[in-house]
């Protein structure tokens, strides 16, 4: 199966049961990916499919063939750590670092959902056309990535720092 | 988790074909099917990824809107006409889950979730007359602070978790069925069971069946309408209580009142005593305290969720009240 992984074209052959965490850590060593609970409920797997944010501990891999995936790993380029991995290490944004590469993938993909206007729960007005990255706003659009070492201050430092600007 | 197959069904038909054989089960975003598939709650022989069919929100000339069974969470929640003409289902799936999950899980999915009730989950440890039709329920007598106050039964107590269909039940929503027999449309609020004798038959889908999609009627009055959901954290929690509402108010009386609980039954829970309680009232706390009153004087208390009695009602009045409020 053919799948492409921080853009580039990635052959996989697995067993229909494994999900896109176990290929991207057992069969492609992409080990950034984090399983904490394996159910849903932290959000360490977070990856990218097509820009969007997904959990791919709850995604069976067989129905992301030919899509665009990217991990923590594909985050950076040949110029340096993605803004927001430098801002994370400036605000100390973990301690452990077992949920951050789930946080910072998270953290992109809702950077993309505030920029096209998607609502969320805190927001007043759900028709309005542009929202405001605040910190309520921020929180609740990151409540589904825990750190159980308590960095949130740090973590909603760095992800205000490189995003609270987006919306304006 | 036991082994199965996979097809990726190009159009309903196929689709149809596929789902008609063996032990398949139809696979969306598969947010809770795997996550039940990984506990052998679920044991598919085949899995029919239906993710390619109709995901498209069609507006109708009526006002109305067809929604297909396929689109995301985050996509009904982000169109334009439900954000503007129905917030009620907006607010209730931004209410949901998580965004990464939002984004994953479909329509049709969401409404055939299972309960969360951890008895239904503990295969290991618990009976449980969902899971083993016959077993006993062990949430009975356990720790119920989630379980259900209306509409349970010995046999079964467990709740229905979603948000997205409290607003459905709300909302008037018509769900659209087919199978290899045809297709058909019934009221969104028939299509769950109450558990009774059998809490292992959640819904009237016969095997093979596919939601193919949920159409909502035009109500040009649920542009005023919302929804609150108490939960045990600000975030990422199902709801203890929840409510879904639309109100219409013509000179200070209800003229059209809509509403719906979640987590308090088996299934999104329709309050039509409450509405027809509310209508051609005046609308005043009192009234708004006595439809919920109304709607409440069956339920019945577990040991650990009796709470949840008054606190459906003060929800219920508290949403009215705020909807009242911004009519006036």
């Amino acid at each position: 199966m053919q799948f492409l992984i921080n853009g580039k074209s990635t052959e996989a052959d697995f067993d229909l049961r494994t999900s896109l965490l176990d290929l991207l850590r057992d069969h492609l060593g992409l080990h950034g990916s984090k399983k904490g609970c394996n159910q849903g409920a932290c959000g360490a797997c977070t990856v990218l499919v097509d820009g969007e944010r997904i959990l791919s501990c709850l995604a069976l891999a067989v129905q992301y063939q030919g899509r665009s995936i990217t991990t923590i790993e594909g985050l950076a380029s040949d110029h340096g750590l993605h803004p927001l991995q430098q801002a994370f290490i400036e605000h100390d944004g973990f301690q452990c670092g077992y949920c951050t590469p789930g946080q910072i993938c998270s953290a992109v993909g809702m950077a993309e959902e505030i920029k096209r206007g998607l609502p969320s729960h805190v927001t007043t007005d759900l028709s309005a056309g542009t929202i405001a990255l605040t910190h309520d706003e921020l929180r609740e659009r990151m409540s589904g990535n825990l750190c159980r070492c308590g960095a949130y201050n740090g973590i909603v430092d760095a992800i205000t720092e490189v995003y609270a600007e987006v919306a304006e | 988790m036991n082994p199965f197959t996979y097809a990726r069904a190009g159009d309903t038909a196929e689709a149809l074909r596929l789902g008609a054989a063996g032990q398949a089960k139809y696979l969306g975003g598969g947010t809770n099917l795997v996550d039940l598939m990984r506990e052998t709650i679920e044991q598919p022989d085949a899995l029919i990824d239906v993710t390619a069919l109709s995901s498209t929100i069609e507006e109708r000339e009526d006002g109305g809107l067809l929604i297909g069974g396929a689109v995301r969470n985050t996509a009904v929640a982000e169109h334009r006409a439900v954000r503007t003409r129905y917030p009620v289902l907006a607010r209730a799936i931004l209410a949901g889950a998580s965004p990464q999950i939002r984004n994953m899980a479909t329509v049709a999915g969401n409404i055939l979730q299972r309960t969360r009730c951890t008895y239904f989950y503990d295969d290991d440890g618990a009976r449980c007359n969902k899971r083993t039709p016959g077993q006993g329920c062990d949430a009975l007598e356990g720790f119920n602070r989630i379980h259900a106050i209306l509409g349970a039964s010995p046999a079964c107590i467990a709740t229905h978790p979603s948000d997205m269909c409290v607003a459905l039940a709300a909302l008037d929503a018509i769900v659209h069925l087919r199978s290899a027999s045809g297709e058909r449309r019934l009221p969104f609020i028939d299509f769950h069971y109450l558990p009774k004798d059998h809490p292992e038959i959640e819904t009237v889908l016969e095997p093979g069946e596919l939601i193919t999609a949920v159409e909502l009627p035009s109500l040009p009055f649920t542009v005023h309408s919302t929804y609150r959901k108490v939960r045990d954290r600000t975030s990422y929690a199902f709801a203890l209580v929840s409510v879904a509402a639309a109100l219409e108010m013509d000179n200070g009386t209800v003229k059209e009142v809509r509403l719906a609980l979640g987590g308090v039954a088996h299934k999104p829970w329709r309050a039509l005593k409450a509405e027809a309680a509310l209508k051609g009232q005046p609308a005043t706390e009192a009234a708004f305290r006595a439809s919920a009153e109304a709607e409440l004087s069956e339920a019945k208390p577990l040991r650990d969720n009796g709470f949840k009695i008054e606190l459906a009602k003060r929800t219920i009045t508290a949403v009215l009240m705020e909807l009242s409020a911004v009519k006036a």
